[in-house]
C-alpha cells in the first residue's frame, strides 16, 4: 500500500514537473514578452504543485529522501510522465498544442482527485484546479486563435496536433499503482475521464476550425518509464547542477 | 461564500499584522488572509499559513519574517505550511483590496466578472491610476502568479489586475 501509494503520487507529479521543465525552457525565449511570461508563470504553478506532491512521497518513504532527491536523483527509467508531456517546443502551436491537450486531461483528472478519500491528495487537487483552469484557459484561447487565424497559423496548429494526437491515449491508460488506489478509493480512474476529453477537445477544435484527428494509431510507454529520445536531453538539463555539483543544496 | 474558520489569538494580531507580503509590501499578511490560525502553547506560537498560489516564492520569505517578528515579541514559533482550505481572493480584507488599489493593483472583481474580463469580453477592470473602466487585457498572466496585465485605454498607463481565484 505504502509503495503503491508513492508510486502513484510519482505518476500525477511527474507529468507537472516535467511540462514544467518544458515551459520554463521559454523563459526568455518566448514569442513575445507577455506569452514568454505567461508560459514560466504556468510552469511555477506546475512546480509549486510538483513540491507539494513530492513533499508528500518524501514523507510516505519515511527514509530520509527528499522532495530534492526524488525530482532530481532518478534515472530516465525511473520517470513516470505521458510521453506527451516530454515533447518538445518544436514552435508556438506545438507548445500550445501540447499544453491544451493535457490541460484538458489535467482538469478532469483533478475535478475527481478532489474526491480522494486520501486528504492530502484531496487538498492539493482542491488546490491546483484553481490554477489550472486559468491554464486551460490561455491554452485554448490559443488553439482557436491560431486554428482560427491565418492560413499560416492554421497549417501549423493543424501539424502540431496532427503529431501530438498519437500520445493523447497514454493519459487515460491505467498503471498497476493506479489500479491499486482506485480499489482503495484513493486514485482516479483515468479510464472514465475519456469519452469526456475526447469529446471537450473535438468542440474546441471544431471551434478553431481545426480538424480532428483520424489517426487510431496511439503511441505509449512514458507510464511504464519507457520514453522518447526527447527525455534524456531534458534531464541532462533538469538535473545538471546535481550531475555536476553531486549534493548541492541551495 | 463559506466561511471558513480563522483561528488567531487576539494578543498575536498586532504582531503578524505588521508583516508584510514581500511582492506586495503595503499588504499585510493578515489583509491578505495567508494566515489561518496563530496560537499560543505553552509561550510558543503555532501559525499555519496557506499559499495564495502553489508556486508562490513568496512562502518561504513570508514563514522567515513571521519568526523573527514574533521572536522580537518574545516569543519562539512554528509555520505550517497547509492547503486545506485553498486560499481565495474572498479573503482579502476590504482594506487589504484598498491598499492594493492605492499602490497600482486593481483588486479582483467577483469569479463571473473576473472571467468576462479574462476573456476580452467586458470592461469592467478600473484603472488604479485613473479610475475609468475603458481597460483591456493585455495578458492573462503578469508579473507574478497572482496577477494579469491590464492596460488603460483612457490614460493609456499599463497596470496589474490581481486574478479572481476561488
Amino acid at each position: 500500500m505504502k509503495q503503491e501509494l508513492y508510486n502513484y503520487i510519482l505518476g500525477i507529479a511527474d507529468n507537472s514537473l516535467i511540462l514544467g521543465q518544458r515551459l520554463g525552457e521559454l523563459t526568455g525565449h518566448g514569442p513575445t514578452l507577455e506569452t514568454d511570461i505567461a508560459c514560466t508563470n504556468i510552469s511555477l504553478d506546475l512546480f509549486g504543485q510538483v513540491r507539494s506532491y513530492f513533499q508528500y512521497a518524501a514523507k510516505i518513504a519515511g527514509d530520509g529522501r527528499t522532495e530534492d532527491d526524488i525530482a532530481m536523483l532518478r534515472k530516465e527509467r525511473e520517470y513516470v510522465n505521458v510521453l506527451l508531456v516530454e515533447q518538445p517546443n518544436t514552435n508556438f502551436a506545438y507548445t500550445m498544442a501540447r499544453q491544451f491537450l493535457f490541460d484538458v486531461y489535467h482538469l478532469a483528472f483533478l475535478s475527481e482527485l478532489e474526491k480522494s478519500k486520501d486528504l492530502t491528495l484531496s487538498a492539493i487537487a482542491k488546490k491546483c484546479i484553481k490554477e489550472v483552469r486559468y491554464h486551460e484557459r490561455f491554452s485554448s484561447d490559443w488553439i482557436k486563435r491560431l486554428g482560427d487565424g491565418t492560413e499560416e497559423s492554421k497549417a501549423k496548429m493543424q501539424e502540431a496536433i496532427n503529431d501530438l494526437w498519437t500520445y493523447t491515449d497514454e493519459l487515460f491508460h491505467q498503471t498497476e499503482a493506479d489500479i491499486a488506489m482506485v480499489s482503495e478509493g484513493i486514485g482516479v480512474d483515468v479510464t472514465k475521464l475519456k469519452d469526456g476529453y475526447y469529446k471537450y477537445v473535438n468542440e474546441v477544435l471544431e471551434t478553431a476550425t481545426l480538424e480532428i484527428p483520424e489517426s487510431k494509431y496511439f503511441q505509449k510507454g512514458g507510464k511504464k518509464g519507457i520514453h522518447t529520445e526527447h527525455l534524456g536531453y531534458l534531464l541532462t538539463e533538469l538535473q545538471y547542477m546535481q550531475r555536476t555539483y553531486p549534493n548541492m543544496e541551495w | 461564500m463559506i466561511t471558513e474558520i480563522q483561528n488567531i489569538d487576539k494578543n498575536l494580531i498586532e504582531i503578524l499584522s505588521k508583516v508584510s507580503d514581500p511582492e506586495i509590501p503595503v499588504l499585510s499578511i493578515m489583509d491578505m488572509g495567508v494566515v489561518r490560525s496563530a496560537l499560543i502553547e505553552n509561550g510558543n506560537v503555532k501559525v499555519e499559513i496557506t499559499p495564495t498560489y502553489s508556486g508562490c516564492p513568496a512562502m518561504d520569505v513570508i514563514g522567515d519574517d513571521i519568526k523573527k517578528a514574533l521572536k522580537e515579541a518574545g516569543y519562539e514559533s512554528e509555520i505550517e505550511l497547509i492547503l486545506h482550505p485553498a486560499w481565495t481572493t474572498d479573503w482579502i480584507t476590504p482594506r487589504g483590496r484598498k491598499a492594493l488599489e492605492d499602490y497600482g493593483i486593481a483588486a479582483p472583481l467577483e469569479a463571473e466578472a473576473d472571467k468576462d474580463v479574462l476573456l476580452n469580453e467586458k470592461r469592467l477592470v478600473k484603472c488604479p491610476q485613473c479610475g475609468s473602466t475603458n481597460t483591456k487585457l493585455v495578458s492573462q498572466f503578469g508579473s507574478t502568479a497572482c496577477k494579469a496585465q491590464f492596460q488603460c485605454d483612457d490614460c493609456h498607463e499599463p497596470f496589474d489586475y490581481f486574478k479572481c481565484l476561488k
